[in-house]
C-alpha cells in the first residue's frame, strides 16, 4: 500500500531536475541563460518578486509551454523524459465546482479514461481531512477545504515529481501552516518545486532555496534542520529575515 | 406568490390600456377588436385554435430539438478542431449574411407543405445563437483547470468531455434561452408561406375572411405560447446550472 500512504512506488523514482536556457513569451524575454538545479527528492523552493518568470519556469517543467519560446533544455537524472511524471497545484484550487470532492480527486483517471480507484481516493480525502465530505460539491467548502482537496487530487496522481505555484498563498497564517505541514508530510519522499512569495514558507519548506532575480537565480542556504521546521524556530526565523533582506536589496 | 401578482397587474394594465384604446379612439373591430371580443373568438373557437396551436408547437420543439442538438454538436466540433474553425466559422458567419426568412420559400418549394419546412425554418434560425453562445462558453475554458487536464495526460476529447463542455453549460443555457424566443419565428414564417395548418396559418386565413377577432386570439395564444416556452426552457435552464454546484 505504498500508493496509498503517499509515497511514489519504486518504478516512480524521484528524479532531480536541472533546466538551462531561455523562455520568451510574444517576443519578450522573460529569462535567458537560466540554470536551475533541484534535487532529486526534496523540497526546492523559489522565491522572488513578481514579473521574474518563477511561474513560466514552473509551466515549462510541466510542459505547458506551448507559447513559450526560447532555447532550453530540462534534463532529468535517470534521462527520462518528465512528461506523464508531474503533478501541478497552483494558487487557485481549480476544482471543477459540478462535480464532487471524490470526483475532483478521481479526475485524472476520468480525463485519461482509466478505471477510477475509488478506495484510494477516499483514503487519500481522509488523510487531508474531508472524510466526511467526500460528497459535497466545492461550492460548499471553505477555501482551506478546497485547497485541501486540490492537494488530495494531486496526491492522486501519484508522480514523481510536484509542481506548486504559490498554493498556499491565498489562505489565511493558520490553515496556511497546516497545509504546510501537510503537504510537507504528503509529499514526502517526491521532488517537489514550490514556487512562493512568502520567505516563512520557504524557510520552513525548503531543502533548496532559490531566490530569482533579473539577473538570475542566488541560492540561499536554508536552515541545517530537517524540514519541516517549526515556524518558530530562531534558525527558521532567522533564514526567513535572511530572505526578506535578499528580496528587499535586489534591483 | 408576488411575482404571479406582478404578472397579473402587468396583464390588468395591458388588457385596460388596450380597452381604453379601443373605446377612446373608436376604433372599429376590423382594425383593433376590443379585448372582449378577442376572448369571445378565443372561447367559441377554443378547439379549432388549440388544434392549430398543437401543429405549431410540434413544429417549435422539434425544431428547438434539432437545432440545440445540431448548434451544440457544431459548438464542439468547432472548439476540438482548429481546421473546423478556419474552414466553417466564416462560412457560419457568411450564412448570417442571408436573411434566413428568404430561405422560407424555397423550403416551402423544395419540401412541401407540410412539416418539414416550418421546422427546418425553426432549426435555421436557432442554429446561429445556439452554436455561437456554446462555442464561445467552450474556447473560454479556465486556464488552470486546461493546465489541469493537460498535466494529468488527459486525452483531448475526455478533457473536452469532463473539463470543458461542463464549464460551458453556461453559454449553452443562453443560447437555448434566446433559442426559446426565436423558434417560434422561424414556425410561423414557414407557416405564412405556405402551409394548411398551424397558428401562423389561421392568421393568415382569418385575415381573408375579415375574422379580425379571430386572428387576435391567434396572435394571444402564439404570444402565451411563445412566453410559456421561454420560460420552460429558462427553468430548465436555470436548474441544470444550479444543480451543477450544488
Amino acid at each position: 500500500m505504498t500508493a496509498a500512504t503517499g509515497l511514489p512506488g519504486a518504478e516512480m523514482r524521484a528524479p532531480a531536475i536541472e533546466f538551462r536556457g531561455s523562455a520568451i513569451i510574444g517576443g519578450v524575454t522573460v529569462f535567458d541563460g537560466l540554470c536551475l538545479v533541484i534535487p532529486a527528492g526534496q523540497w526546492t523552493c523559489l522565491l522572488g518578486p513578481s514579473g521574474v518568470g518563477k511561474s513560466t519556469l514552473l509551466r515549462i517543467l510541466a510542459g505547458l509551454d506551448d507559447d513559450i519560446d526560447g532555447d532550453r533544455t530540462v534534463s532529468t537524472n535517470d534521462n527520462m523524459d518528465l512528461d506523464g511524471r508531474v503533478a501541478l497545484m497552483a494558487q487557485q484550487d481549480n476544482l471543477m465546482p459540478w462535480l464532487t470532492v471524490r470526483d475532483n480527486v478521481l479526475l485524472g483517471s476520468r480525463v485519461r479514461r482509466e478505471p477510477a480507484d475509488m478506495a484510494r481516493a477516499d483514503v487519500l480525502i481522509a488523510q487531508v481531512g474531508l472524510a466526511d465530505h467526500g460528497h459535497k460539491k466545492p461550492g460548499a467548502l471553505s477555501g482551506g477545504q478546497r485547497q485541501r482537496v486540490a492537494l488530495a487530487r494531486t496526491l492522486m496522481e501519484d508522480r514523481p515529481v510536484v509542481l506548486l505555484d504559490e498554493p498556499f498563498s491565498a489562505l489565511d497564517a493558520r490553515i496556511r501552516a497546516e497545509m504546510q505541514e501537510l503537504a510537507a508530510r504528503l509529499f514526502a519522499g517526491r521532488t517537489v518545486c514550490l514556487i512562493t512569495h512568502d520567505p516563512g514558507e520557504a524557510a520552513r519548506l525548503g531543502e533548496t532555496v532559490y531566490v530569482m532575480g533579473r539577473s538570475g537565480l542566488t541560492a540561499i542556504d536554508p536552515p541545517p534542520t530537517p524540514v519541516i521546521r517549526p515556524y518558530d524556530a530562531p534558525n527558521v526565523l532567522a533564514c526567513q529575515g535572511q530572505l526578506l533582506r535578499v528580496l528587499r536589496e535586489m534591483p | 406568490m408576488t411575482r404571479l401578482v406582478g404578472v397579473g397587474v402587468v396583464v390588468g394594465i395591458i388588457v385596460g390600456l388596450w380597452q381604453a384604446l379601443v373605446v377612446l379612439a373608436d376604433l372599429p373591430a376590423f382594425i383593433l377588436p376590443s379585448p372582449m371580443r378577442v376572448g369571445q373568438a378565443l372561447w367559441g373557437n377554443a378547439e379549432l385554435i388549440a388544434g392549430h396551436a398543437m401543429v405549431t408547437l410540434t413544429e417549435v420543439l422539434i425544431g428547438l430539438g434539432l437545432g440545440a442538438i445540431l448548434g451544440a454538436a457544431t459548438a464542439i466540433g468547432l472548439a476540438m478542431s482548429p481546421l473546423a474553425r478556419l474552414v466553417v466559422r466564416p462560412m457560419m458567419v457568411l450564412s448570417q449574411a442571408l436573411p434566413v426568412f428568404a430561405l422560407a420559400p424555397v423550403l416551402t418549394l423544395w419540401l412541401g407543405y407540410g412539416l418539414g419546412p416550418k421546422v427546418i425554418m425553426a432549426l435555421l434560425i436557432i442554429y446561429f445563437p445556439v452554436t455561437s453562445a456554446f462555442f464561445d462558453g467552450l474556447m473560454q475554458t479556465p486556464r488552470g483547470m486546461l493546465d489541469l487536464g493537460r498535466v494529468m495526460q488527459g486525452r483531448r476529447w475526455q478533457i473536452m468531455r469532463h473539463i470543458r463542455i461542463p464549464a460551458a453549460i453556461p453559454g449553452l443555457a443562453s443560447g437555448l434561452r434566446l433559442a426559446a424566443v426565436y423558434a417560434p419565428i422561424g414556425a410561423i414564417i414557414g407557416e405564412w408561406v405556405g402551409a394548411s395548418q398551424g397558428l401562423g396559418y389561421l392568421m393568415l386565413l382569418a385575415n381573408g375572411r375579415a375574422k379580425i377577432d379571430l386572428m387576435f386570439a391567434a396572435l394571444l395564444v402564439l404570444a402565451v405560447m411563445t412566453l410559456l416556452l421561454h420560460l420552460g426552457v429558462d427553468r430548465l435552464c436555470s436548474y441544470v446550472v444550479r444543480r451543477q454546484e450544488n
